[in-house]
């Protein structure tokens, strides 16, 4: 079967505020709003429409953490995904150790594409799609906001620094997601309703036989440098004149 | 003896301000040797550049065809076998630097930590996380090799001398996969300053409302001698295109002038400028969010104030 495995992590939804929690060990999550990171709802929206235009068969959607993620899984559901795998842990997981469990599910599943998002907006890495591109082996096309398939092959165009790219890959292959791939659905209640139906299967990771030891250790948490507010000026006269002082015009 | 490998990135002819600005964060690591490697079709004029950079103790290049466009999938397997006698090997974290260093990191087996902002020592960095809204500060065990990509924006470029340091070919053994083919590029180039580099940006938000009023801030930025940004909203709404995004992910920019016309400051915008020297923002909604990080605002119709603006800074000049 031709099936897409787009991966979903649960984070802090864009529109918080993040906080450090005053002893410095973390950032506060307790009663915060969670959501799909957006970047992986780009990538299960690509994985639908590619399955709409026929490309494949089935979409498969992983997410790896705490029973809390079935939430997203589920969301993931009734947006459209056909089955969904949660990996259950209560670790906390670097990009490498994910990239190892994802690709033991691409040995399992065969998948004929990975989509992932370029980034969760937690931990900002930007790392487990390339590291699974390398760890499986094939091509990668990281940044994507347009992906078009033909046969055995995908083009796929990048935003990158310098513009956008055009990379020609063979397929399977690894795509990240960025934000202008596409706009992804709205669910809508019957949806949600029939999501519950769809298989939802649960594994341990321990029974992965990945080891989950963490390499990279955050030790304390720190609010940024804040910049202090300036002054308001009143007219554009004044603003150049303030510019002209500092000599930046 | 800590040995640092930096990843030169380069358009070919040109070496990119991103690698010296690597150099001065490995130069933070104490007691440590850096070599860079090029990987181009034709490296020499790279090479040399990269060979001037003060801290640089060893350049070296790996020739091949295709190696005319960099594409991760090809530098990475090379990179990881070079990368196997050194204690951390580091890449901008421009896009060139974050589509390779995780790939070369997982054939290494080795962690990645993205975007340094500070050093600490060879085993303690500081780095952004939740678009800025927190630093954490990480430790990597002595024994462990460390992958990484630098925050370009938190190091000055690491000054040219006028020695050089030894440049040394190497012959890459690693066969290149096919499964990876670059077809083109669309750069819209234009003559104006590097957003990532500019001394002075002019940025544009939704507020502009097309992809002609956007001409009166070019107009105003060729006056300035300034580089063009612009908010998501604007780049999604097609008024600009992708590469000038300012942001949490667009370009994180620390120029010594950055003025935002018609950006309200949502936190994924003020991530990619708040290393700016100086601020300024220019807004007609006097609440907006982008008045408590601006060192000076002004309140108005960026459609008047423009105009305005730039017959005062003729008349000045
Ligand atoms: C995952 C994720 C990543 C994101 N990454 C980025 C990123 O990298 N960069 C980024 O910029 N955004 C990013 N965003 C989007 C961000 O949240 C905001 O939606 C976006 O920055 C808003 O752009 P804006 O300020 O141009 O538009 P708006 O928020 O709509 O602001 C327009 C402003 O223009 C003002 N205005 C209107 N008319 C005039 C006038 N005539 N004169 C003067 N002022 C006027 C208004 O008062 C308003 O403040 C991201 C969002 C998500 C979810």
């Amino acid at each position: 079967m031709k099936r897409i495995l787009v991966s979903i992590k649960r984070v802090v939804d864009y529109n918080v505020r993040v906080r450090v929690k005053p002893d410095h060990t973390g950032v506060m999550t307790d009663g915060v709003k969670m959501s799909m990171n957006p970047f992986d709802e780009i990538a299960l929206e690509e994985a639908l429409r590619l399955k709409e235009q026929g490309f494949a068969e089935e979409v498969l959607v992983v997410s790896i953490g705490t029973a809390d993620c079935q939430q997203q899984l589920r969301t993931a559901l009734a947006m459209g995904a056909d089955r969904a795998i949660h990996i259950q842990t209560d670790a906390d997981i670097e990009p490498l150790t994910a990239a190892k469990v994802l690709l033991t599910l691409i040995d399992r599943e065969q998948p004929m594409l990975a989509i992932l998002g370029k980034q969760a907006i937690d931990d900002d890495c930007n790392q487990t799609g390339q590291m699974l591109a390398a760890l499986w082996d094939r091509p990668q096309a990281t940044f994507a906001s347009k992906v078009e398939i033909s046969g055995d092959t995908a083009r796929v165009t990048r935003e990158v620094d310098a513009g956008l790219e055009t990379l020609e890959i063979d397929l399977p292959a690894v795509i990240t997601t960025d934000l202008r791939l596409n706009e992804p659905r709205y669910v809508k209640l019957p949806d949600i309703m029939k999501a519950k139906k769809k298989p939802l299967d649960i594994l341990e990771l321990t029974s992965l036989g990945i080891s989950i030891n963490t390499q990279l250790k955050s030790v304390l948490f720190e609010p940024p440098a804040q910049r202090i507010k300036g002054v308001m000026l009143k007219n554009p006269q004044e603003l150049v004149d303030a510019l002209r002082r500092k000599g930046l015009v | 003896m800590n040995k640092i490998l930096i990843v030169a990135e380069h358009n070919g002819s040109q070496l990119n301000p991103s690698t010296a600005k690597c150099v001065t964060c490995a130069r933070g690591i104490p007691d440590a040797s850096i070599t860079v490697v090029v990987f181009a079709s034709d490296p020499i004029e790279v090479a040399k550049a990269a060979a001037t950079i003060t801290g640089v103790s060893q350049v070296l290049t790996v020739t091949h065809l295709a190696h005319a466009h960099p594409i991760a999938a090809l530098i990475a397997p090379q990179l990881a076998t070079l990368a196997k006698e050194f204690t951390h090997i580091f890449g901008p974290s421009t896009t060139f630097g974050k589509d390779l260093m995780p790939r070369t990191a997982a054939l290494l087996n080795a962690p990645q930590l993205s975007d340094i902002m500070l050093v600490e020592s060879a085993t303690r960095f500081k780095r952004p996380i939740y678009a800025g809204n927190a630093i954490t500060t990480v430790e990597v065990a002595a024994e462990i090799q460390l992958v990484a990509t630098v925050r370009t924006a938190s190091f000055e470029a690491a000054p040219s001398n006028h020695n050089s340091a030894p440049i040394e070919s190497v012959n890459s053994t690693a066969s290149l996969p096919s499964h990876t083919r670059f077809i083109g590029t669309s750069a819209a180039r234009n003559g104006r300053p590097d957003l990532q580099t500019a001394a002075r940006v002019i940025s544009g938000g939704r507020a502009l409302g097309s992809a002609e009023n956007f001409n009166i801030l070019y107009s105003l930025a060729d006056q300035l001698g300034a580089a063009i940004g612009a908010s998501r909203a604007a780049v999604d709404a097609g008024y600009a295109p992708s590469d000038m995004q300012v942001g949490q992910t667009g370009k994180i920019i620390s120029p010594e002038l950055y003025m935002a016309f018609g950006i309200s400051g949502a936190i994924q915008h003020l991530t990619g400028i708040k290393d700016a020297r100086t601020i300024v923002a220019i807004n007609k909604d006097a609440d907006a969010p982008i008045f408590e990080i601006a060192d000076f605002g002004l309140v108005g119709d960026l459609f008047q104030i423009i105009p305005e603006l730039k017959l005062l800074l003729k008349t000045a000049q």
